[in-house]
């Protein structure tokens, strides 16, 4: 199923998520996390991943680097093709050497996801010893030049001092360095400012905008802010209870969303052109993933709903600008501009 | 660091003072007859009487003669004098023959809680739920349930007597040999509690975020728990082995009474079965000078294990 917002190239997608299916088994019971994801990434382009908290952003990502813990995760199904090859068919040494040389991935929280013990240049330059086989001197000197591109000022006096001895915004500087040691051609940036204050949030979002463009690689940024991605990224693929429910071009997406959701979303960051406007936010919470409704997940927070949307699930449709609405409605939502 | 360091000597030597003044006060004060009490159950001749009166300043009442008492004690320690017990030979000379027995049954102990204890700590920690885990789960819980008064005799019939692998007893000047069975016993307590926590820590940090981002790296599994981990891990154990450390060169006085050995334990027992004043005063003064020394190490070591903790 190519998705249809941007044409498939001759030789494929770069990366491509295809029907992915996850579920975690706990002894509560199975929550289905990921249910029917389908993204793509070409080279050169920024996705942004969005939604709320617990719709599966991370899950899927780590799903993409063959890191979750199985168990208690458990792939159900579906394809994660990168450069033509199904990763998921893969043996897990075949894996590891595509994580972090063809597809690294920064996190959240630098300060929990790097080691305490070690000093950050030892970290940074891991990778370049273990992985690309760098003597000591030649994996040292890469390291400050990693630190030098991250914009880490006096890179060479830092490489002994410790994650906790850094500012968060250094600190995930330090992460981005370790993910580009090894010329990774994918980055997945799993809400790589959230922990940050807002003016250091905007410095990351540009070296990540910067290093993508400069290194010609392909960025994945999940975030659940809509504000963070307006500048940054090509296209929005909005994901709900593990379902990616639309997926479209920036400008087209803030333009006239096509789901309710994704209206939801918007209504609720202030614009800078409607003065005094109250924030709408949407009602109600994200459902239980281990008994989600029938129908339209959405269904129950949606001011759309109709009895349709209880009895069937929406299928992906396809608007006329190429772009999906997993949403029975989606015509009608899309050309319902009174926001 | 170094102000720490400092910090804590300057604790220390006030520990040092507190505790002796305690222990000396419990062993002299309020007692009836002091001399007596110094000489014991057996009777004191008016010369030994005169005798002890003048050496321990007895002629000097109440709290003030008390205090020069325990100030003079004081004096002799610092100057390394510890005095002489009842049975008039010179305390330094007994613990001088007393801790290398005591040493080496407490390394004995250590190597065999390393060794096993340690090792399967992080085996039990990587496999946890497994099968070695819940084996080691409830051997570590019997060994725990069981106190050493019951356990050293226990080993000490089967292993010793009605299996005679091992010496019964350790006699005079024991071989390293005779201290194998004790040290085990003696062992088994650090190995069982080292056991549990490097498993807990292992399959901590096992689960920590870190892990994750080493995996991300595209690092073997080998070098993920390996390096990170066990780095990780080992600093909450390395902490405790330093205390326990600690604990076990202030002498076993149960395992050493048991099997005969003639350590720091077995002496202060007998001091105290004796009720030879001087003696327990010693050894336990040199104890907590042991003991506080061994803290400070513990302290230092933890900071330089674990980079975040600085002692200002
Ligand atoms: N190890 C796990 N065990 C059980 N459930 C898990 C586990 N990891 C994730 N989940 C569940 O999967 C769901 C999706 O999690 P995920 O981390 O992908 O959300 P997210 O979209 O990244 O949210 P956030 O914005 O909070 O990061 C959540 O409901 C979470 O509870
Ligand atoms: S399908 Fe129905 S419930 Fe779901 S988003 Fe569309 S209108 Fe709302
Ligand atoms: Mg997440």
């Amino acid at each position: 199923m190519p998705t249809p917002v941007s044409p498939t190239p001759p030789d494929g997608h770069l990366l491509e998520v295809r029907d992915l299916h996850v579920e975690f088994r706990t002894g509560e019971g199975v929550a289905r996390v990921i249910n029917g994801v389908s993204y793509h990434l070409d080279a050169g382009e920024t996705l942004a991943v969005l939604g709320e908290s617990g719709s599966g952003k991370s899950v899927t990502a780590q799903a993409i680097m063959g890191i979750l813990d199985t168990p208690p995760a458990h792939v159900r199904s579906g394809e994660i093709r990168y450069q033509g090859r199904d990763l998921l068919t893969l043996g897990e040494e075949e894996r590891r050497r595509i994580r972090g040389a063809e597809i690294a991935m920064i996190f959240q929280d630098a300060l929990s996801a790097l080691n305490p013990v070690f000093p950050v240049g030892w970290q940074i330059g891991e990778s370049l010893r273990q992985r690309a086989g760098l003597s000591r001197a030649d994996a040292r000197r890469r390291t400050v030049e990693l630190m030098d591109l991250v914009r880490i000022p006096a890179a060479a006096k830092r490489l002994g001092d410790y994650p906790h001895q850094f500012s968060g915004g250094m600190r995930q500087r330090v992460m981005i360095a370790m993910a580009l040691a090894l010329d990774p051609k994918v980055l997945i940036a799993d809400e790589p400012t959230t922990a940050l204050d807002v003016t250091v949030q905007a410095q990351i979002m540009d070296l990540l905008a910067d290093l993508r463009r400069d290194l010609g690689m392909a960025l994945i940024l999940i975030t659940h802010d809509l504000g963070v991605v307006a500048g940054v990224a090509d296209r929005i693929a909005v994901m709900y209870a593990g379902r990616i429910i639309e997926h479209a071009d920036v400008r087209a997406l803030y333009r006239a969303p096509a789901h309710p959701y994704t209206k939801g979303l918007l209504e609720s960051i202030p614009r800078l052109d409607v003065r005094g406007q109250a924030l709408s936010t949407i009602r109600g919470l994200p459902p239980n993933l281990m008994r989600i409704p029938p129908g339209c997940p959405f269904h129950p927070r949606c001011p759309y709903a109709r009895q349709v949307c209880v009895d069937e699930v929406p299928h992906d449709l396809v608007l006329g600008d190429g772009r999906t609405s997993a949403c029975h409605f989606a015509q009608e939502v899309h050309d319902d501009r009174a926001r | 660091m170094l102000r720490f360091i400092l910090r804590r000597l300057l604790q220390m030597v006030l520990a040092f003072f507190g505790t002796t003044l305690i222990v000396y006060a419990l062993m002299f004060a309020g007692q009836g007859d002091p001399i007596q009490a110094l000489a014991g159950e057996r009777p004191v001749t008016a010369a030994q009487r005169a005798y002890l009166t003048e050496k321990y300043h007895l002629d000097a009442t109440g709290v003030g003669g008390f205090f020069y008492r325990y100030l003079n004690y004081l004096g002799g320690l610092l100057r390394g004098d510890l005095g002489q017990s009842l049975t008039g030979r010179q305390i330094g000379d007994i613990l001088a023959a007393a801790w290398p027995v005591t040493v080496k049954l407490a390394v004995i102990a250590m190597a065999v809680t390393i060794l096993v204890g340690v090792t399967a700590g992080v085996i039990a920690g990587i496999r946890r739920a497994g099968v070695f885990d819940h084996a080691t789960l409830v051997l570590t819980l019997l060994v725990l349930g069981i106190p050493t008064i019951v356990l050293a005799p226990l080993a000490q019939y089967f292993l010793g007597v009605r299996w005679p692998i091992f010496p019964p007893t350790a006699g005079a000047q024991p071989s390293l040999w005779a201290l194998l069975l004790p040290g085990i016993v003696l062992g088994s307590l650090s190995l069982a509690t080292a056991l549990r926590l490097t498993r807990t820590s292992v399959s901590e940090n096992l689960r920590a975020d870190y892990v994750r981002t080493a995996r991300s790296k595209g690092l073997v599994r080998r070098r993920i728990v390996g390096v990170h981990v066990l780095r990780n891990s080992l600093i909450p154990v390395v902490t405790f082995l330093g205390v326990e450390l600690g604990n076990l060169m202030s002498g076993a006085i149960i395992t050493e009474g048991v099997f005969n050995i003639p350590g720091v334990g077995f002496n202060l027992f007998r001091g105290i079965r004796t009720e030879d004043g001087p003696l327990v005063v010693g050894i336990v003064s040199v104890l907590v000078v042991v003991y506080l020394l061994s803290n400070l190490v513990v302290d230092v070591l933890y900071a330089v294990l674990d980079p975040r903790i600085r002692y200002e």
